[in-house]
């Protein structure tokens, strides 16, 4: 298959590029931010993206979804990305609908999501910087579980209608997913404590507390202590739907660098025409371009369900990691003063890599993860 | 079974009955790549590659089998790649008249010219060589001064180029020359002549390797005839370009390592052992080339992607300026980690344990790869004007 996308994808792309532009732009999550917006987004494009039939792409057409793969539901994460957009997409459409599927949550769950009814919440860190380790608790009692610990750094949890939260069911090596079972958690029947704190970028996290939460036997995902396979799907969902939305950061912090280098005169001549400037610009160009390429890779591997996925998805994390991390860095540095301002906003997008390179494993957690996979 | 499926099978299989196995160990020097030409030196097992392969046009896949090649797909050639990668056979020939030349003649080119040049590149007969840079011209290659003046159906060229990759092992030459004073950039043609012809000889350039592969050339009344003038009179320089862009993809390949094995890697582990947890012993090179590994596969998909679009007619015309300005910093980086990995027995220069001093050696070449084809400088300058449009100095 070649590395481009098809005229059917980039059909999704235009489309999803006129949708979020018009709907979501910054302005969008600057209002938000500015009202002091306690939901963190706004349900009511979450149902125009429901209209619009993202919500679905992952969903099997069976299940009433577009049965479509991750490179379409990336095209969607890039705008977002690109947009700054505040929405629940990333852990509702893509990681949640990855962990669910082909389990018996999947019929209960995926219509609801499809109709932009539902949102979920992934509980999933424990670590103050993230690591493999899982140790919340959950123990067989009566008819259930009873789960034990805190997460946190869950995103939407506070308003979430689902959760899905992984535990240690037994113990295993701690390290590594042997020994886990994932929980898809129902707020109609019982919800945890949820202690929500807004971000750098103005997203909303949480840090959930589990004190002997009961939960029925039916909530599990999966097998019992089957999790780990659960888990990777989720986690290879999610890196790669937060690489391209990280590639949409990166390029609307791009584009409006190079823009405003055409645009302000100094010494009476754009400053784009200096070369000290020119050669920062193509070279954050050329990060960019090749971490594109690095996400169309894993996308279209996690397609495939191919061997080498879970590569190809650490490389396309970490790369958009340091390419995006480049961009907004370089954005601030070239707007000068005025990229400082709050009224300008080139600074959420920084904001915004900060947490999305943080979200599931930084560029070093993905490095590390990669050279021990090669033996070193 | 598709259609792609079965020449996917057919041609595992052919590759399987025809690889001899010696072509099917990893490249590890100069003398282990073959170049072809009237001159060349076979190694056991290079020759039978390249007569099987070039029996079926697969030295040049992509090109119409009526010159030499196999007349695939991009789809075809796809394959073939993946699966000569898979069998980890070497490539049989390389050679500047497929990376450089040939789709010069294959968009400039006469007729004639294609049958009298392509099929002889194809099968390896005629070695190519590259008359660009001057002593005053680098950089700023338009500013060459090599002179062909009008003498009835020959050009009689005087002059000097300097950088000729193998000169001394070439059997001919496309050189750019000076037609007319007139126009800087219009006043240069493209043109072909045998190495053997009167007047042309070359002196080997001993560089920080030791080894000597590029040269000066000199002409002195050199007789061209007319006919071996690619494209219009002082037409030369967009033939040049187009050029270019083909040596900047074939060096941005160098970014890439070498298929399936990872020496750095492996160098490392070799020299550095592993602690108790199985992580590289000094965790500062570890985590330095795990940051690396992680730039090289990402440039490894963007060659992918590149190449595909570039079959597709979908790449920006500014775009190997892109790639041959990462993968030449790319390499680079990873042969200084490659000798940090080596420690001391990196820096030996002619033990037969260092095999000559090939990793040092080998180091010292890559400097210049972000130079030749145009500097990483140049590159950028070519992407701020022609892909971001950033305004001129």
């Amino acid at each position: 298959m070649p590395l481009y996308l098809t005229e059917e994808q980039t059909m999704l792309a235009d489309t999803a590029r006129d949708f979020v532009a018009e709907h979501a732009p910054v302005s969008h999550l600057r209002a938000l931010r500015d009202a002091n917006d306690a939901t963190g987004f706004s349900r009511d494009l979450w149902r125009q993206f429901a209209d619009m039939g993202f919500t679905g792409i992952l969903v099997p057409e069976a299940q009433g979804g577009l049965g479509l793969g991750h490179v379409e539901a990336g095209v969607v994460m890039e705008e977002i990305g690109r947009n700054l957009s505040p929405s629940p997409f990333l852990a509702t459409a893509v990681a949640a609908v990855e962990a669910l599927k082909g389990t018996a949550h999947a019929d209960r769950w995926f219509p609801r999501i499809v109709a932009g009814e539902a949102v979920a919440a992934l509980a999933i860190d424990e670590t103050p910087k993230f690591t493999n380790a899982i140790s919340l608790r959950a123990e067989r009692a009566g008819n259930g579980f009873r789960l034990s610990g805190t997460k946190r750094f869950v995103q939407h949890a506070h308003v979430a209608d689902l959760m899905i939260v992984a535990a240690r069911t037994s113990e295993a090596s701690a390290n590594n997913g042997e020994g886990l079972t994932l929980f898809a958690i129902d707020r109609e029947s019982a919800f945890p404590d949820t202690d929500p704190r807004r971000l750098a970028d103005a997203s909303i996290a949480s840090c959930v507390n589990f004190d002997n939460f009961e939960v029925d036997a039916d909530a599990v995902i999966g097998e019992v202590d089957g999790g780990g396979a659960v888990l990777g799907r989720l986690l290879a969902a999610g890196r790669t739907a937060a690489s391209a939305e990280l590639l949409g950061v990166g390029g609307g912090a791009m584009d409006m660098t190079v823009a405003y280098l055409k645009q302000r005169k100094q010494f009476g001549v754009p400053i784009g025409s200096f070369q000290a400037l020119q050669h920062r610009a193509a070279h954050l160009y050329a990060e960019l371009e090749v971490a594109r390429a690095a996400v169309l890779k894993a996308q279209q591997l996690l397609d495939a369900s191919d061997e080498h996925a879970d590569g190809a998805v650490a490389v396309a994390k970490a790369m958009t990691g340091l390419a995006t991390g480049l961009a907004v860095q370089e954005g601030i540095q070239m707007h000068g003063g005025i990229g400082m301002t709050d009224e300008y906003d080139i600074g959420f997008y920084m904001k915004r890599h900060r947490v999305l390179a943080e979200t599931f494993g930084d560029a070093g957690f993905q490095a590390d993860a990669l050279a021990r996979a090669a033996g070193y | 079974m598709t259609d792609l499926d079965q020449f996917r099978a057919d041609t595992r299989a052919w590759l399987e009955a025809h690889c001899p196995p010696e072509m099917r160990q990893p490249v590890r020097g100069e003398k282990d790549i073959c170049w072809g030409g009237r001159r060349a030196e076979y190694r056991p097992g290079q020759k039978e590659w390249l007569d099987a392969m070039a029996s079926r046009g697969w030295t040049v896949p992509d090109w119409p089998v009526q010159y030499g090649g196999g007349g695939l797909s991009p789809a075809e050639t796809k394959i073939l790649r993946e699966e000569m990668a898979r069998l980890g056979a070497r490539n049989p020939l390389n050679s500047f008249g497929i990376s450089m030349l040939g789709p010069a003649l294959l968009k400039y080119g006469t007729e004639e010219q294609k049958l009298e040049h392509l099929p002889a590149i194809a099968r390896g007969e005629i070695r190519w060589c590259q008359g660009y840079s001057e002593p005053n011209a680098g950089s700023d290659l338009a500013g060459l001064a090599a002179s062909a003046e009008s003498d009835g159906d020959d050009y009689i060229v005087n002059g000097q180029k300097v950088w000729t990759s193998y000169a001394d092992k070439a059997d001919w030459i496309f050189c750019l020359v000076r037609t007319s004073k007139e126009s800087k950039q219009g006043g240069i043609s493209f043109v072909l002549f045998d190495m053997e012809s009167p007047g042309v000889s070359t002196k080997p350039i001993l560089l920080i390797s030791g080894y000597s592969p590029f040269c000066e050339t000199f002409m002195d009344n050199v007789r061209v005839p007319k006919r071996n003038r690619v494209h219009d009179e002082n037409k030369g320089w967009d033939v040049a370009k187009y050029l270019l862009g083909h040596e900047r993809e074939m060096i941005s390949g160098m970014g890439l390592g070498a298929g399936g094995a990872n020496p750095l890697i492996e160098g490392a582990i070799a020299t550095i052992g592993l602690n108790d947890r199985g992580e590289l012993a000094d965790p500062m090179l570890r985590s330095a080339i795990a940051m690396f590994e992680v730039r090289a596969r990402a440039f490894s998909a963007m060659s992918e992607r590149f190449i595909d679009e570039l079959k597709a007619g979908r790449a920006h015309p500014a775009q190997p300026s892109m790639m041959k300005y990462v993968g030449t910093e790319l390499n680079k980086a990873r042969h200084e980690l490659m000798m940090a990995a080596g420690g001391s027995g990196a820096l030996e220069w002619e033990s037969e344990a260092s095999n000559g001093g090939a990793a040092a050696r080998a180091w010292l070449r890559t400097k210049a790869n972000s130079i030749e084809g145009g500097t990483s400088e140049v590159q950028l300058n070519i992407i701020a004007k022609r892909i971001l449009e950033l305004p001129g100095a």
